[in-house]
């Protein structure tokens, strides 16, 4: 598409290897990290071994090799000698497995709606939560709870359906209300967030505190720390595609997400459309964001963290860090929940708390290591 | 005030072919331009022509309303009144990703994120260029690098914008600019953080590239004299209005300086080129 001919530019003269100034900084102690492609599979490869590994952990070990076996015998259909005993299968198939890849899902939905957000605010205290998505989804649930909702869909129960709802509606009123002009305004969308939110969060305290069953305040507040107890197939089966169609979008406007990075009009002079860039990025990562939490509860820390990680690491090129935080989140969430259910067994921790738990720390490593400043 | 990043899907022209760059130049005319901001009168009837081969210059004190200028001429505002048209086609007409690829803007003072590496900040240019999924070839880097050779930068390639200064972000900035491979070319005082040796090393390049290139620029200059040595023709502009346009040693006189900036000034000669140097009395 260049209106120049090649040797219009004279580039006779000029080195085209590009030197290894150019190479992309980061951990260069294996050929393999040099491709970024290489390092997604590697990431990939990994993940799923954390999850084996966490599928076969729990409050009584089960051989990882004993896994694959059953696996492979459900898959193939094969009804042949089992050398286990059969509740090791409606463990490992009914409970454990769901609740991993849940888990994982999630992960990498919270991941990555959370890079995005960090990108399209251009703020690192940004994650998926921050336009609206929390408030209203404990809206949603607070109303179910407090006034003992009975209606499902499907296999969720009100209370999921009912924080959807809640979080959708809320995150489409702050942008309706930031939308000045014609144009939203990161910071407006940030305030608008701000504001509503606490308009929210005090409707929700106030329905807690007048409702008379005590029950309730426990449940709501357990909800809100987000669990993976009540995983099912059913729920996997809901959060899958969703999450397949919004990762995919999410990660083809990463070249976008990079140039958004300078300011608008600098962008806009570019060639992105940035309004309807933002439409699109918004609206799919709320979309995946509420039917996270819908299935989990609000798990916090992750959406914050994980970007901020990978890009001490890997830099800020939003092409790799969309699909790499989508990973590590996976796999991290994995280990979390796999923590949460043992380390107390039988009770479970709610897995916010250990999110927060181990991630603070861990964030702290990686910054005091890298000693690079946090981007912006 | 209308702005034209309010608009979801940009407007296009149904019926007839989208407007598309036809052979290799370009030229920007604008006609009885009026834009307001709330009630202020901001650029009233500026008249103004860019033709291929040609560096206009615009001048002005503070407030006169050149940044505003070049704002509605990249189509980031849109005039009130008047009309803007790009290869004989109104501007509103073109898709911006068809814009991008042939007008281009260096603005002032741009804020650029400290995460990313220069050569990456050079590579952004070619984003008109690039698919949806924004993968670069060969061709867009070499073209990138040879843009950075051109503007001396090619050396902090691998450094990233936090370490660098002032100066060396504006001709990165530069670099990205001509990455970006335009045909017609807004500069917004480009040299205003650099050292004189920059300043000259810059406006050269942008000489020799509106030479050869045939390229259509327009550049704002705060440097009276940069303005008169750099540009063919010279508007000065005085309040939103156009107060004198010609070449400089028709504008830069002490009278119509005096009359714009309130300054007093006295016009020499230069001994080699004998354009006009606009000294303090």
């Amino acid at each position: 598409m260049s209106a120049y001919k090649n040797n219009e530019h004279k580039i006779e003269g000029i080195d085209k290897t590009l030197p290894a100034a150019l190479a992309k900084p980061g951990p260069r102690r294996y050929w393999l990290w040099r491709r970024r492609g290489h390092v997604l599979l590697v990431a990939f490869a990994r993940g799923g071994w954390v999850a084996l590994l966490a599928v076969a952990w729990g409050s009584f070990s089960i051989p990882p090799w004993t896994i694959v076996k059953i696996l492979w015998r459900r898959i193939s259909g094969n009804p042949g000698v089992t050398t286990w005993p059969a509740s090791w299968e409606t463990v490992i198939l009914q409970i454990r497995l769901p609740r991993a890849i849940l888990a994982a899902l999630v992960g990498a939905a919270l991941s990555q709606t959370g890079a995005v957000y960090q990108g399209l605010f251009r703020n690192p205290l940004a994650d998926p939560y921050l336009i609206g998505i929390s408030s209203g989804a404990g809206l949603g649930a607070t109303i179910a709870i407090a006034f003992g909702l009975l209606f499902g869909w499907g296999s969720l129960g009100a209370v999921s359906v009912l924080a959807f709802l809640g979080a959708l509606v809320a995150t489409a009123l702050v942008y309706c209300l930031s939308r000045i002009g014609g144009r939203t305004s990161v910071v407006t969308l940030l305030l608008a967030g701000v504001a509503l939110g606490a308009f929210f969060t005090a409707i929700q305290t106030f329905l807690m505190l007048r409702s008379n069953d005590a029950f309730h305040t426990v449940h709501i507040v357990g909800w809100l720390m987000g669990s993976f107890n009540l995983s099912s197939w059913a729920k996997v089966q809901l959060l899958a595609p969703v999450l397949a169609a919004g990762t995919a979008i999410m990660c083809a406007y990463g070249h976008r997400l990079n140039v958004l990075q300078l300011d608008e009009e600098q962008a806009q002079q570019l060639g992105v459309p940035v309004e309807r860039t933002r439409l699109v990025l918004i609206v799919v990562a709320s979309l995946v964001t509420a039917t996270a939490v819908a299935v989990s509860g609000i798990i916090g820390f992750v959406g914050l963290i994980v970007p901020h990680a990978v890009r001490l690491v890997w830099g800020p090129d939003h092409r790799f860090l969309l699909p790499m935080s989508a990973l590590i989140g996976a796999g991290f969430m994995v280990v979390v929940d796999g923590v949460a259910r043992t380390l107390l067994s039988p009770a479970e921790i709610p897995v916010g708390v250990l999110t927060a738990f181990f991630g603070a720390p861990f964030f702290l490593y990686l910054l005091r290591q890298k000693k690079q400043q946090l981007f912006r | 005030m209308k702005w034209q990043m309010g608009r979801l899907f940009p407007k296009r022209v149904f019926g007839r072919r989208r407007a598309r760059p036809v052979g290799e130049q370009s030229s920007l005319e604008a006609r009885k331009l009026r834009f307001r901001f709330g009630n202020t009168v901001i650029l009233d009837d500026v008249d103004l022509r860019l033709s291929p081969g040609r560096i206009v210059g615009v001048i002005g004190p503070n407030g006169a309303g050149k940044s505003t200028l070049v704002k509605l001429l990249s189509r980031v505002l849109v005039p009130e009144n008047g009309q803007i048209s790009l290869d004989g086609h109104d501007l509103t007409a073109w898709h911006p990703m068809e814009l991008a690829r042939v007008l281009t803007v260096v603005p002032q003072a741009p804020e650029l994120p400290p995460g990313f590496t220069s050569w990456e900040i050079a590579l952004m240019g070619r984003t008109p260029f690039l698919g949806w999924m924004g993968k670069e070839s060969e061709t867009d880097r070499v073209i990138t690098q040879q843009a950075m050779v051109e503007t001396g930068t090619w050396h902090l390639a691998s450094r990233r914008v936090s370490q660098l200064s002032g100066g060396e972000r504006q001709r990165v900035v530069i670099a990205r600019a001509l990455a970006q491979e335009p045909r017609v070319l807004l500069l917004d005082e480009p040299t205003a953080y650099l050292d004189i040796n920059h300043q000259i090393e810059t406006m050269m390049l942008v000489t020799q590239l509106v030479a050869e290139r045939k390229l259509a620029g327009l550049v704002i200059f705060h440097d009276l004299n940069l303005a008169s040595r750099y540009c063919d023709e010279l508007i000065l502009l005085q309040s939103g209005r156009i107060l004198a346009r010609g070449r400089p040693s028709e504008v830069l006189t002490p009278a119509l300086i005096g009359q714009a900036y309130g300054a007093d000034v006295t016009v020499i000669q230069h001994p080699a080129n004998r354009l006009p140097v606009v000294l303090p009395l």
